[in-house]
């Protein structure tokens, strides 16, 4: 019986299938190439099983978190048009989260079963009760806004929302880090970073758009720190994962959806720290960050389902952390 | 009544939330030396778990019918074929393999010659040595799916097990995506009970629950499935490691009966005679909820770096 081919392909797989060989590699971009030993290639882990409308939620309640936290602190400082744009926002993103969050569920009608606990362990019981009650007190702000009525119980739910919203906006980023997917895992110490610098860049960018220039400095300043923290915080995060974990951020369609959202991050943040206070610059420029933060979502969450997708990613780390525990062993 | 919402910061653990009702730990030996790969364990798998059938297919362009586990395979037969150097006798004639496909040394076995000979050049060819394993649910002692299931239906059993509730699960598929073995998955297909829901591996808990093996071991013609207390398949299996050693096995090693590695200790282990990978496992698997501090620390560090950009962007100069 000859072993050495079968359809071009190495029959044993536990001698290194060409990496080649493989139909689902993405065609373009740098590739790291290392030996590894695999199940006829694979995948160990289990790719999400989340639809495109996660990184959605993702990019939407971030922007509706860091958009309470924005409409409190002007509210509290007195710029009142900016209050009440930044309200608006965050009730129109918490209150397009929930059916995103239900449309995934492989049973919907079971969505309530998310209340039934608190678990410290799960990012995603943590979040749900944090956009509940996040949920609950921007609706009464909001409705408090619209109606004009009842300014006291509006400054308090104005509050809430406020503290709330932080976690919001960077909970999502532990969610994805609290995986075996190995892009997200081993960035999560930058993960939350990016998705605040997003959710800042995109609350800005919104307000700044709404409200009148005259009254968006502050937020064009939060959309300028956040696009800044968030090209940052990629820029960390790359450099975390190394040339290996960082190759799906860079490869196929994935890299083209990373290099997109840095560019728009980067021109938006850029029209708005020099032109934002004149109309035109201020509008392109917060669509810009909107469109940047959107994108840096889905290129976080395909390249993680990507790591997931080839052993490659998950095989040479834990091999490497092996030989390393042996090397030291060996050592006297 | 007043409910209180029970707030979970350690999820059950075994045996302490049993207290006195907790059992000895049940668990698995999979010794991949002794399977034939005759799948009769997926089979009485699927018929005990009512697990639907899946497409015919032929996967890894082997005897592997269905290439993982998953949501509608809760037991996985892999299949191995790798080359080897036969080695040859002194007149030049290559040598039978053992009973583990492995071609030992002429000399100390005296086994016969094969009617493959050498070409001369002392090499004996190549010859193919088949490797089989059942895999399973490994019912990790520090599972990540039941840490990260948001809504509580992953529990751990009073015999130290890790089982799905059916009636609560809603299809998240956080656990999904945080199994370090890619075991759990989700029932896509609509038409067959459990749709939408995280499945994988009861360890039959209903049957276990009544001190009856699980179905797998059952029905496994070669005792490779093993079942019984945790504790004592553990030396079993180092008696057997030891065993094949002794005769000459020497890539013969235990993976996941360790209780100091990533996950705690599996509940069901395996003896391998290659490395993980080559299995389809994970050479050094990690439960992501170990890595919870700082998962935690960063993302509410990164809620503070967000409050302080709004109080700066807020409180700065107006332009």
């Amino acid at each position: 019986m000859t072993v050495e081919a079968r359809n071009g392909v190495a029959v044993d797989g536990s001698l290194g299938v060409p990496v080649e060989a493989r139909p689902d590699q993405p065609p373009t971009g740098r590739r790291v190439d290392r030996e590894f030993r695999s199940y006829y290639g694979q995948p160990i882990l289990k790719v999400p099983v989340w639809r495109p409308s996660i990184p959605l939620y993702f990019f939407v309640c971030g922007l509706a978190g860091a958009s309470g936290a924005l409409a409190f602190a002007a509210r509290v400082l007195g710029h009142r048009r900016l209050a009440r744009g930044a309200t608006f926002a965050a009730l129109a993103g918490v209150a397009a989260s929930p059916p995103l969050l239900i449309e995934d569920l492989g049973r919907p009608a079971r969505f309530y079963n998310m209340l039934r606990v608190f678990k410290v362990t799960s990012p995603m019981s943590v979040g749900t009760w944090v956009l509940t009650a996040f949920g609950a007190a921007i609706g009464v702000a909001g409705s408090c806004e619209l109606f004009g009525v009842l300014p006291r119980i509006k400054l308090v739910a104005q509050a809430l929302g406020g503290l709330l919203g932080l976690p919001l906006a960077t909970y999502t980023g532990a969610l994805i880090a609290d995986t075996a997917v190995p892009t997200w895992h081993e960035a999560r110490r930058e993960l939350p970073f990016v998705f605040a610098g997003g959710a800042a860049a995109s609350a800005g960018g919104l307000a700044a758009i709404v409200t009148p220039a005259a009254e968006a400095g502050p937020a064009r300043r939060l959309a300028v720190l956040g696009g800044v923290l968030e090209i940052a915080a990629v820029q960390a995060m790359e450099r975390q994962l190394g040339p290996l974990l960082a190759e799906p951020y860079r490869r196929g369609p994935v890299g083209r959806l990373t290099r997109f959202a840095e560019l728009a991050a980067a021109g938006g943040t850029t029209l708005l720290a020099l032109g934002g206070r004149r109309r035109a610059p201020a509008v392109v420029g917060g669509a810009l960050l909107l469109v940047g933060a959107l994108a840096e979502r889905f290129a976080v969450f395909e390249a993680g389902l990507a790591s997931a997708r080839d052993p490659k990613y998950t095989v040479v780390p834990q091999r490497e952390r092996v030989e390393q525990r042996m090397e030291a062993a060996r050592r006297p | 009544m007043r409910r209180e919402l029970p707030v979970v910061s350690k999820p059950a653990a075994w045996p302490e939330s049993y207290g006195s009702e907790a059992k000895p730990r049940v668990g698995f030996f999979t010794d991949t030396t002794l399977c034939i790969g005759c799948k009769a364990c997926e089979v009485a798998c699927k018929q005990w778990n009512d697990v639907p059938s899946e497409d015919f297919r032929w996967y890894g362009w082997s005897h592997d019918n269905t290439g993982s586990l998953g949501a509608d395979t809760w037991r996985h037969v892999a299949f191995i074929e790798q080359a080897q150097p036969i080695p040859v006798s002194g007149d030049g004639a290559a040598v039978a393999p053992d009973v583990l496909g492995r071609w030992r040394d002429p000399d100390e076995s005296g086994a016969p010659a094969t009617p493959r000979v050498s070409d001369g050049d002392g090499d004996g060819g190549t010859g193919v040595r088949w490797l089989m394993s059942s895999d399973v649910c490994k019912h990790c002692t520090d599972a990540a799916c039941l840490d990260v299931c948001p809504t509580g239906a992953l529990f751990r059993t009073e015999l130290g097990t890790v089982v799905v509730q059916q009636d609560v699960c809603n299809g998240c598929g956080y656990c999904v995506a945080a199994c370090p073995f890619g075991v759990i998955g989700r029932r896509e297909r609509e038409d067959v009970p459990g749709h939408g829901l995280a499945q994988k591996c009861t360890l039959c808990y209903d049957r276990t629950r009544d001190g009856i093996e699980p179905a797998c071991a059952k029905a496994c013609p070669t005792e490779s499935i093993q079942f019984g207390d945790l504790e004592e398949l553990r030396e079993r299996a180092a008696r057997r490691v030891d065993e094949l050693h002794e005769r000459g096995t020497t890539d013969a090693r235990l993976y996941g009966a360790d209780p100091d590695d990533g996950v705690g200790g599996f509940g069901a282990f395996f003896l391998l005679l290659d490395e993980p990978e080559v299995y389809g496992l994970p050479p050094d698997p990690v439960a992501t909820t170990r890595h919870l501090p700082s998962i935690w620390g960063a993302a509410v560090a990164a809620a503070g770096a967000l409050a302080a950009m709004t109080l700066v962007a807020v409180s700065g100069r107006r332009s």
